[in-house]
């Protein structure tokens, strides 16, 4: 798929948490790039700061606590860090859009669902509350649900199609760029098919950019061109399918293949990764998975080691990167 | 629907004899005699027995009971001791004050705790926050008597600028109002605050949020809709609450209204008034409370959709019954 202008560039993301018990560290200098039509799967740990980037990126961090302390967030040439509140709300909805993890929990309980969907498209678009209904019908055509069930209510639907709700709300206003926030991990597996299936097949349609925040290796396997390992608020490695799945070089990538049972090799015991991710409010001064890498030396834990290009685009963030790449 | 709405007045039946039956026993077995008083000091032993058995005391206890039971299923209350009308038309002369008052009261503590809970929660830990918590607290913990008397001493005797006592216009309803309302502002104010602060939290005002709405579009539209099943489960208690507030405020700003006709029949050991005075009031509580129960469904359609699930399965269960 050929690729052409930048949608969002992020510049040295920092997102602190005040919290009672100290700053949360949650994301510390994140960079990407995303060019038109493209998905980018963030994936990590629990606690990474997947979803706090997402939030982020809609200035959506609740605040108190969180704050966005640095960086940029561009958006077709716009910085959104600097935007007034009221720029961005013609922003999110419009521009952007999320989809949430728990279907269950992210519609309306009391409203119905095709109110639900013509309320984002009233809200940007300068339509009459008949033609927003039209379109939110044929938004749940799209997601494959009959238009006669756009007076129900969520409660009525199993929780796939719930999902498939918050996508139509998500596309209604056909945004350049879509933010899945582990868009899979609630439904069961066979769901988990049908609706990639379906943000595929949209995203395609559509020529929407995607950042596909997930945990599931697979997942961004099957529908991703670009992949940023995250890892205590920073991206250990990024780079193409290929960068990541065939020359992994970062140690921290290869704990999590390492934790995946494989169809091709018969293996006795997977390898999970030891230890625990270190506490956001307490990261160590170099880098913070050196605790817990088999390869660490001394030197790891006395800097943060800058990320270096190894091959075009694909970025590693560890001083011994290049004998692990071989 | 109304298949519900007809159950629920069929259990409000059970409810109603409890009630009787404790105001008729409390009051059977309550000190004095109503013939006595009646009478007076000066009348003799063989009147005031004779007068007991015109009144029909002298019969058993459970036979006085269950002939006033009778009564009532003709609508009939009884007879007032003291004025020797029908309880009925009394109940009737004074109902209409009550009513207004407990309503005004009702409708004066949603206007002003609801907007108040919905600030307190949008704005939390903040200044107004605070300022409005301790009001609430304020509120629940002065006993309304006691308020009305500050409010006489303030706004009748100091300023001169409100009128102490009687119901002869709006002026007249604002002390008893307030006195009646506080603690029903302050209890509405804070069931609000919570209630909001919980839905606020949830992943759909996120959501909404994500839409680009702003954020009076986010609490009108997604979270007060959300928030409303603990406030009108609060308000329909509160109704009840302002009910006997209102009994001993028209005792203080001396209101002509059931609550003071039931005071004034308590210390006349006038029976038939009072227990139909705590029968009215007890038919009041339990229609607000089916009220409150029916806007649950107004206000949430999963609720609503369990009253027509329940009405399917009657209807499937008298069509097994047929077979």
């Amino acid at each position: 798929m050929e690729h052409e202008e930048t949608i969002l560039s992020v510049r040295d993301l920092v997102v602190h948490y005040e919290t009672d018990d100290g700053l949360v560290r949650a994301v510390n200098g994140v960079s990407f790039d995303l060019k038109k039509g493209e998905t980018l799967g963030l994936v990590g740990e629990t606690g990474a700061g997947k979803t706090t980037t997402a939030l982020g990126l809609m200035r959506l961090v609740p605040d108190p606590p969180g704050r966005i302390v640095s960086g940029q967030i561009l958006l077709q040439g716009r910085d959104l860090v600097k935007l007034s509140e009221e720029r961005m709300r013609l922003i999110r909805g419009n521009e952007i859009s999320m989809i949430f993890q728990d279907p269950m929990t992210s519609l309306n309980p009391v409203m119905k669902v095709g109110d639900q969907i013509g309320e984002v498209v009233r809200k940007h678009r300068k339509v009459s509350r008949l033609e927003a209904e039209k379109i939110a019908a044929q938004m749940l055509e799209t997601v494959g649900i009959p238009r006669e069930r756009m007076n129900d209510y969520p409660h009525q639907f199993s929780g796939g199609m719930k999902q498939r709700v918050v996508i139509a709300i998500a596309l209604a206003c056909r945004p350049a760029l879509i933010i899945a926030d582990e868009p899979t991990t609630a439904l069961d597996v066979t769901i988990q098919a049908q609706v990639l299936e379906l943000m595929r097949n949209l995203r395609d349609q559509y020529r929407t950019s995607m950042l596909l925040i997930t945990h599931d290796l697979g997942v961004v396997a099957e529908i991703c061109d670009k992949v940023a390992i995250m890892y205590a608020g920073l991206i250990m490695e990024s780079g193409n399918l290929p960068d990541i799945y065939l020359h992994t070089a970062h140690p921290y990538t290869k704990g999590l293949f390492g934790s995946l049972p494989s169809m091709n090799t018969r293996e006795k015991r997977l390898h999970p990764i030891h230890g625990l991710m270190p506490d956001p409010t307490d990261l160590p001064p170099g880098c913070p998975f050196a605790p817990r890498c088999s390869h660490a030396t001394a030197e790891c834990g006395c800097q943060l080691p800058a990320l270096r290009e190894l091959t075009p685009g694909h970025l590693v963030r560890c001083i011994h990167a290049d004998e692990e790449a071989r | 629907m109304g298949r519900y709405i007809l159950k629920r007045i069929l259990a409000t039946i059970p409810v109603l004899l409890c009630v009787t039956f404790v105001i008729f026993t409390l009051m059977h077995f309550t000190d004095g005699d109503p013939a006595r008083l009646i009478l007076g000091d000066t009348a003799s032993e063989a009147e005031v027995l004779a007068m007991r058995s015109e009144m029909g005391l002298d019969k058993p206890f459970l036979e006085q009971y269950f002939r006033y039971l009778g009564g009532l299923l003709h609508g009939d209350l009884g007879i007032s001791y003291m004025t020797k009308m029908p309880v009925s038309s009394e109940i009737m002369n004074r109902l209409p004050v009550t009513a207004r008052l407990a309503f005004l009261s009702c409708l004066f503590a949603i206007c002003v705790g609801v907007p108040a809970g919905i600030i307190s929660a949008v704005r939390q830990y903040s200044l107004l926050d605070n300022v409005l918590t301790v009001l609430a607290l304020l509120g629940i913990t002065m006993p309304n008597f006691w308020l009305a008397l500050m409010l006489i001493l303030f706004f009748s005797v100091s300023l001169g600028i409100l009128p102490a006592s009687g119901l002869y216009g709006p002026l007249y309803y604002i002390m008893p109002i307030i006195s009646i309302s506080a603690a029903s502002v302050a209890t509405i104010t804070r069931m609000t605050r919570s209630s909001m602060l919980e839905v606020i939290r949830s992943d759909y005002i996120r959501t909404a949020r994500a839409k680009g709405l702003s954020e009076r579009e986010v609490i009108f539209r997604h979270a007060l809709k959300n928030a409303l099943i603990p406030i009108l489960t609060i308000v329909g208690i509160q109704f009840a609450s302002g009910l006997s507030g209102a009994v001993v405020n028209e005792q203080v700003f001396a209101i002509p209204g059931i609550g003071k006709m039931m005071i004034d029949a308590i210390k006349n050991r006038n029976y038939p008034l009072v227990e139909g005075g705590v029968l009215v009031i007890a038919v009041m509580c339990c229609l607000v409370n089916l009220a409150v129960d029916l806007m649950y469904a107004v206000a949430d359609p999963r609720i609503k959709m369990q009253y027509t699930k329940a009405k399917r399965k009657d209807t499937q269960d008298a069509g097994e019954s047929e077979e």
